[in-house]
């Protein structure tokens, strides 16, 4: 099935996911763009922000990240953003995991770096390509670098723009996150019945926010809405 | 800034880990359906964990706010509307002085 051709990225498949990219630019520089602001009110250096967008390029993390970041950074404080890192990024292993049985095949140094730069438009990209019969399996890389680069640079405008405003509150600024977060949400909603996960999930995390200090009613209600979601058994 | 690239270098590898495990395990474990559940349960989780406690603090705008972008989104699908649309409807409400 797989020809030698196949094996190896093409320069027509590149382009090609840079084209694919396009429509999801806007979204992702205003995510960007927000992001970047929020980092600047929040007190990060601008070379922080930019490493932050660099180095992970997964936009809900960095927001949770960058509001946990407390200084003098010590060894409790990584361990701490690191597990809420993780926890916050454990999606992707489900969208990387859907993408297997496509590229599984290929050589390991084409797929992890393309792997690496995966987030959901890009994932969406490379679906519904793959759904409508594309088989350049470059294009998942190409995309991912195009939209990482955007990431970085409207974090930086963001930045930049953040750091100039005086008065974060009367521009809503102070509310890019929750609101950001209820975007995400939307398209996660597959009927009421999976809604038990959301409901115990808030109502554990703002009893825990109440009375326990730190960001631990974040692990607390997404342990309690995964759980739940775990162990009701559904019939579809 | 030392400890704090640590502490960004450290953020890095844990996505990185997230992005690759899933594809990895997928070749090596097989799911079952309630992990699957799971898993496809826990973003909307953490989302709602994050967020609530937040808008609760904050109070009756963040709401406003909130309900806003939903509602953006459920018509138009349009992440970047919704944005802006919910960013909108908090400013206005602040400038009548809620």
């Amino acid at each position: 099935m797989r020809g030698a051709g196949a094996r190896y990225l093409t320069v027509a498949g590149f382009a090609e996911g840079v084209r694919l990219s396009v429509p999801a630019i806007p979204v992702m520089a205003l995510f960007g763009t927000a992001f970047g602001a929020f980092a600047a009110q929040k007190g990060l250096g601008l070379l922080e922000a930019t490493l932050m967008s660099t180095l992970m390029f997964a936009g809900a993390s960095q927001f949770v990240a960058t509001e946990m970041w407390t200084e003098p950074i010590t060894v409790s404080v990584v361990t701490t953003l690191c597990l809420i890192t993780a926890a916050v990024n454990m999606r992707f292993m489900l969208m990387t995991a859907s993408l297997r049985p496509w590229l599984g095949g290929l050589p390991a140094w084409q797929t992890y770096p393309a792997m690496a730069l995966l987030t959901e438009p890009g994932w969406l990209i490379a679906m519904r390509y793959r759904a409508a019969g594309g088989t350049d399996h470059s294009i998942v890389l190409s995309s991912g670098i195009a939209l990482w680069l955007i990431w970085i640079v409207s974090t930086v405008l963001g930045y930049l723009l953040g750091a100039v405003v005086a008065d974060p509150r009367r521009y809503a600024l102070d509310l890019v996150m929750p609101v950001f977060f209820t975007v995400m949400l939307v398209p996660l909603w597959s009927g009421p019945r999976r809604a038990v996960a959301w409901v115990a999930a808030g109502a554990v995390a703002i009893v825990t926010a109440e009375y326990v200090s730190g960001s631990w009613y974040i692990i607390a209600g997404t342990v309690a809405g995964t759980l739940s979601a775990g162990f009701i058994d559904e019939r579809a | 800034m030392g400890a704090g690239l640590l502490a960004l270098l450290a953020m890095g590898v844990s996505t990185f880990l997230m992005r690759a495990g899933g594809y990895w395990l997928m070749a090596h474990v097989p799911l079952t359906a309630r992990v699957h559940r799971m898993l496809e349960a826990l973003p909307g989780a953490l989302v709602v964990a994050i967020v609530l406690p937040i808008a609760v603090k904050i109070g009756v705008i963040a709401f406003l706010a909130i309900s806003a972008a939903a509602v953006v989104m459920v018509l138009r699908h349009n992440g970047f509307l919704a944005v802006v649309g919910g960013l909108i409807v908090a400013a206005l409400a602040r400038s009548m002085g809620m």
